[in-house]
């Protein structure tokens, strides 16, 4: 359960979230969209912690996610926007994964192999050096072998040919029971089966809030 | 504590791979190997006197060299994983900032002293192979004095890199800092002392808080204990204090201001936002 109450940030005088309240409960599948700026990597990086809000609160089961960092981040599966450039080799990152945050790594190799990504082959390759697809690919996998009740995707699929996608939606819709997943998206139509609230936001505000 | 290890360790390994690893290693490992051995294997064959320009100008060198390999490849630790996105990603894992900032600390402070060890270990077997008695307190004396340099510039790095948004920024302030206490300071302090403005003991101990200039008297104490190479400074310093407590000063002084800046550094990235 997050509870988002009164959320205000402003980056100096930019407002780029604006007073937003909103609550999503378990199976809530929610497909978060807006025009570039609207403030979606804001609320997300506002559940992850990451900011120190001007005014309001966001709550996750009842934590803070600044304060009790450690528990609240145990439950939250996140692929960011774009796959930042780590040097760590695919091992390293899968070390760095697996004792920090309790993650099987056979599990990752097994969501890697229905992604059509072979890990076993590039284990000693730094992750950066991988193509777009692969990262995205890999981070998908890590994101579903790492069991959260909270899965938080901020544009995932940019780099990923259409049969990724569509491998991508299965394993998703395979793994989104009793969860939270929060998807941003510019592509309803792709994730129509898989959510059932669809979010609006402009100029930092919550626009329309439909569930179906 | 298995995350802070974790941390360090791969810090540890990512820049080990880096090419201006590479690089440091070998320039500044060779330095301090030439010194080491220059200082013990020659002192005996030319005298101090014959020797002191050599010693003073590879110490020069190392203050020159250290500080700044230290803070151009430190200073975008953070920064710079806050600028590529590294920080939103691997921050997504439940790690407490306290490791994560520590772990980097201590990966980053085994990178930078590896080089400085491996060179004193080279610079004893080819001193023992040459036949010369190795000189063992001078040996220590001086790894702790390099520990103490390194550890005092990491600090400051890391604090640089833990204020600034971007690691342009923060490299700039690197090198603002490494021209400041490399040669403004002199310049300022002689200028002032020309027109005796200030007192000399105070000029003297403005200039001793320097971790650089304190360094440059420490080092050259361990070869020329009276420190006659300095003039009337030296004077003024074993006059004030015992060469003894001179010394223990220069090893700890550094290594306090680094963990001090470091702690800075922590309680603000702890403070600001993380991405
Ligand atoms: N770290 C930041 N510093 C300054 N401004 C920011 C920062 N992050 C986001 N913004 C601003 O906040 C607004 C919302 O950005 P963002 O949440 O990234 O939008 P979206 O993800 O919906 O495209 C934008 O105007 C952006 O410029
Ligand atoms: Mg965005």
């Amino acid at each position: 359960m997050i509870n988002i109450e009164n959320l205000t940030k402003k980056f100096g005088t930019n407002i780029s979230l604006d007073n937003v309240s909103c609550d999503f409960n378990k199976n809530d599948s929610v497909a978060l969209m807006g025009a570039n700026g609207a403030g979606k990597t804001t609320l997300i990086r506002s559940i992850l912690g990451y900011y120190h809000p001007n005014s309001g609160k966001v709550l996750i089961d009842g934590l803070d996610p600044i304060k009790d960092r450690i528990k609240v981040l145990k439950n939250i599966s996140f692929v960011p926007q774009l796959p930042p450039p780590i040097k760590l080799s695919i091992e390293e990152l899968m070390q760095y994964i697996s004792i920090s945050a309790d993650v099987d790594k056979e599990l990752i190799k097994h969501y890697s192999d229905e992604m059509k990504l072979d890990i076993s082959a590039n284990l000693n390759k730094s992750f950066f050096k991988l193509s777009g697809g692969m990262k995205q690919k890999l981070l998908i996998a890590i994101s579903l072998a790492k069991k959260s009740s909270i899965i938080i995707y901020d544009e995932p699929t940019a780099n990923l040919d259409p049969k990724a996608r569509d491998d991508f939606y299965r394993l998703l819709k395979q793994n989104e029971d009793e969860k939270i997943l929060l998807f941003v998206t510019h592509r309803l139509e792709e994730v129509k089966n898989l959510v059932n609230r669809q979010i609006y936001m402009d100029m930092g505000k919550i626009v329309s809030d439909e569930k179906f | 504590m298995k995350n802070l290890y974790l941390i360090a360790y791969l810090d540890l390994k990512e820049s080990i791979r880096a090419k201006w690893f590479l690089v440091y290693s070998l320039v500044f490992g060779g330095l301090i190997a030439l010194f080491f051995i220059a200082g013990v294997t020659e002192s005996q064959v030319m005298g101090f006197s014959g020797l002191s320009r050599l010693l003073l100008m590879y110490i020069q060198i190392t203050i020159v060299i250290l500080p700044i390999f230290i803070l151009i490849t430190t200073v975008r630790s953070i920064s710079g994983d806050r600028d590529n996105h590294i920080l939103e990603y691997m921050l997504s894992f439940p790690i407490s900032l306290k490791q994560y900032y520590w772990g980097k600390v201590i990966g980053r402070f085994i990178t930078v002293y590896i080089p400085v060890l491996f060179a004193m270990i080279i610079a004893i077997v080819y001193g023992s192979i040459k036949g010369s008695p190795i000189p063992w307190n001078i040996f220590f004396l001086y790894t702790g004095l390099l520990f103490s340099l390194s550890s005092a510039f990491l600090g400051i790095a890391f604090f640089i890199s833990s204020i600034v948004k971007s690691s342009e920024v923060a490299l700039g302030i690197a090198f603002f800092i490494w021209i400041f206490l490399l040669a403004f300071i002199d310049i300022a302090l002689i200028s002032l002392m020309m027109q005796q403005r200030l007192d000399e003991q105070l000029i003297i101990f403005i200039a001793m808080i320097n971790p650089m200039e304190l360094f440059r008297v420490a080092a050259i104490s361990l070869f020329d204990p009276e420190l006659t190479v300095m003039g009337p400074v030296a004077f003024y310093i074993l006059d004030s204090m015992s060469r003894a407590l001179f010394l223990f000063l220069s090893i700890i002084y550094p290594l306090a201001l680094g963990i001090f800046f470091a702690t800075i550094g922590f309680i603000i990235f702890k403070k600001k936002d993380l991405v």
